[in-house]
């Protein structure tokens, strides 16, 4: 199958080392710059405040939200993540995990309306998704730390691009969904195409949207373990400690940190999502 | 003036519709062109008006265009030819800022599936239109809560569609074209959803709604006898052209071609007759200068055992049986002492139908009136020589 000789490799890194790099380094270097204050802002917000208040802030939210039985899963959750004495690497990553989504709902939402509204960007946007989320992530690890050094930003890059393509779709889908005689209906009675999206299309593609802002939190936790081996921290390095170490308690411990915290964050969502 | 003027309107579905239009325009047919072009002729070369007030009905069968036309009509799809005149105003080539303001304050849409907003209450779904408007919050609920009123939800303001029946609903549609206060209303199979009696119920309610306000009524269905009952005029649409339009009795005596004839053929004639096509006028007793010995005389006269009173200005009264005048006069008493008022009383307009139920348990004819004016009376016999032999012969047999 060897027809032709394809470059590929050295093209891109030509690409990058000699033009990307020089001509867009300070490009680069300012999203960094910005990017880290947030994380920093958002890790220094939940490490200062004690984690007893953090703790029950979220358990009578998911009372609220979700019922008694999740806010006594949270309760119990809380308690063994303070025990095995991971609670300051559950805020790191959590705060990475907020970071990357509130940067994904930003970007995403818009783009998810955008597509909804245009099928030709629909048809541009679906391939560059497709591409975000089956694209090994060990491939765009590589250029964010290139471009973004190591720590919690280009974590919060690879996240983002991760977790960003449910929110986008389910924007999009939401919106397609919404009756057709119902758009009609608004359209008839002189509805602007803003009017329309904001008072017709965005409240009935809610339900959608909130699911694709949980997924996409769900995805940005899952992207959490990975992102570690860019110097991310939090508890994903603590499991990969734990494989480097061979220590098959550590790995558990703060696999299982993981899995309190996702199921905290999903019936958090999930529960917003219904009272709107 | 016409409120609506539609101009040779065209509409081709397909990607190359300038293509379809230059075919139809060399006078290829619908079948012709699909097959040549792949294109598809909804609307094809239509034209009419409706005058100011007036309720002009669309008929056709499923895939006859009638829908898409009445879309035209507000421009919810782009026309690919022709003109629509709204107020001597060309919708079409109206740019985008004139025709939401058009849209807004001219035109007004009731939808066959009610198009509701199902994430609003009843009140917010029927002050819509006056939202985008930019109507504040307080005058907009103070509109709706009367109109509301008006089409008689009072009381459901805040419950959400999904928690009213059909019948309802579609009360909250048409609550919500109502407050938009447009003249032109138009109606896409409004009523078609509904269970026959309640469409019935919401018939009899737009036609006194007209009575009351006049708009002017682009109605779309598929049903014949909704048509003749609502419709001032009727255009019946078949593949996209209307082959008639006229009022519901040339359509029904002259029907242009075969496919009308067939399609009214059927028709229940007991549903376009009214009352004042089959009533005659009897004579009546003056009550201000006639006394009971006129009364038994004029009963006497024309055979017949009971006589219909009215007043000076010709409003009903009471009925007067021959045993109540000759008692009258025997006893001495004025007539409006021994006269009946509890006789069945129908307005002109009502349908045939309608009487039929009336006409078994009546005792006595039955009073048409108008307005307190007494304009005839209807017997059993007026009704089923109506019924059988339509309404000119009805004025001849009737004595």
């Amino acid at each position: 199958m060897n027809y032709f000789e394809l470059p590929l490799e050295e093209w891109t890194n030509t690409f990058v080392y000699d033009w990307l790099l020089p001509q867009l380094g300070g490009f680069f270097d300012g999203i960094s710059a910005i990017l880290q204050s947030f994380v920093d802002i958002v890790t220094g917000m939940l490490t200062s405040i004690p984690p007893e208040v953090i703790a029950i802030t979220f358990i009578l939210l998911l009372w609220w939200l979700s019922g008694k039985g999740i806010a006594l899963f949270a309760f119990i959750g809380f308690l063994f993540i303070g025990s095995v004495d991971l609670w300051v690497e559950s805020m790191e990553t959590l705060s990475i995990v907020i970071v990357a989504t509130i940067v994904s709902i930003i970007i995403g939402i818009p783009t998810g309306i955008l597509g909804s509204k245009n099928n030709t960007v629909d048809k541009l946007i679906r391939p560059i998704l497709d591409f975000m989320q089956t694209l090994p992530i060990f491939v765009y690890l590589i250029p964010a730390i290139l471009l973004f050094g190591l720590g919690g930003v280009p974590a919060v890059i690879a996240t983002f691009v991760f977790a960003m393509p449910p929110a986008v779709r389910l924007t999009n889908l939401g919106i397609r969904q919404v009756s057709k005689e119902v758009v009609e209906a608004s359209t008839a009675f002189g509805s602007t195409s803003r009017q329309l999206l904001f008072k017709i299309q965005l409240p009935l593609a809610l339900p959608s949207i909130m699911t694709g802002i949980n997924q996409t939190i769900m995805l940005a936790l899952s992207m959490a373990v990975v992102a570690s081996m860019i110097g991310a921290p939090g508890l994903g390095s603590t499991v990969l400690t734990g494989i480097s170490q061979v220590n098959v308690g550590q790995g558990l411990t703060g696999g299982l940190a993981i899995v309190v915290l996702a199921i905290i964050l999903d019936r958090l969502t999930q529960g917003i999502g219904k009272k709107l | 003036m016409n409120k609506i003027e539609v101009n040779h309107l065209t509409k081709i579905f397909g990607s190359r519709p300038k293509l379809g239009l230059e075919y139809l325009n060399n006078g290829e047919t619908k079948d012709d062109i699909l097959e040549k072009t792949g294109q598809t002729v909804g609307v094809n070369q239509v034209s009419f008006s409706v005058k100011s007030g007036e309720t002009f009905v669309i008929m056709g069968l499923s895939g006859s265009g009638k829908s898409t036309l009445i879309r035209l009509v507000n421009r919810l799809i782009e026309p690919t030819d022709g003109e629509v005149y709204i107020d001597g105003e060309d919708i079409k080539t109206m740019n985008h800022s004139g025709l939401i303001k058009t849209r807004r304050q001219k035109i007004a849409m009731v939808f066959q599936g009610f198009g509701l907003l199902p994430h609003r209450t009843v009140i917010n779904n029927v002050a819509y239109g006056l939202e985008l408007r930019g109507v504040n919050k307080e005058e907009r609920e103070r509109v709706a809560k009367k109109v509301i009123e008006d089409v008689g939800l009072s009381g459901h303001q805040n419950s959400y569609p999904e928690e009213l029946s059909g019948g309802m609903q579609q009360r909250v549609g048409l609550a919500r074209a109502l407050t938009n206060d447009s003249d032109i209303l138009l109606m896409d199979e409004a009523f078609s959803a509904l269970d026959p009696i309640i469409r019935k119920e919401m018939q009899d309610e737009l036609i006194q709604l007209q009575n009351k306000l006049g708009k002017t009524v682009l109605f779309i269905t598929h049903d014949l006898d909704e048509a003749l009952k609502l419709g001032d005029r009727i255009a019946v649409m078949k593949d996209g052209k209307i082959v008639q339009i006229g009022s519901a009795e040339e359509i029904l005596e002259n029907p242009v071609d075969d496919y009308v004839a067939t399609f009214v053929k059927d028709v229940n004639r007991s549903k376009i007759l009214e009352a004042s096509q089959v009533m005659h006028t009897p004579e009546v007793l003056h009550n201000y200068k006639d006394g009971p010995r006129v009364a038994v005389r004029k009963m006497e006269e024309v055979g017949a055992s009971s006589i219909f009173v009215v007043n000076k200005n010709n409003h009903f009264e009471g009925l007067l049986t021959i045993d109540n005048a000759i008692k009258a006069y025997n006893e001495q008493m004025p007539v409006e002492s021994v006269q009946i008022e509890d006789v069945h009383v129908v307005s002109s307009e009502t349908a045939l139908d309608d009487l039929i139920g009336m006409a078994i348990d009546a005792k006595y004819p039955i009073a048409v009136v108008n307005e307190g004016r007494f304009l005839g009376i209807i017997s059993r016999v007026s009704i089923l020589s109506g019924l059988v032999l339509g309404k000119k012969d009805a004025e001849e047999v009737a004595p």
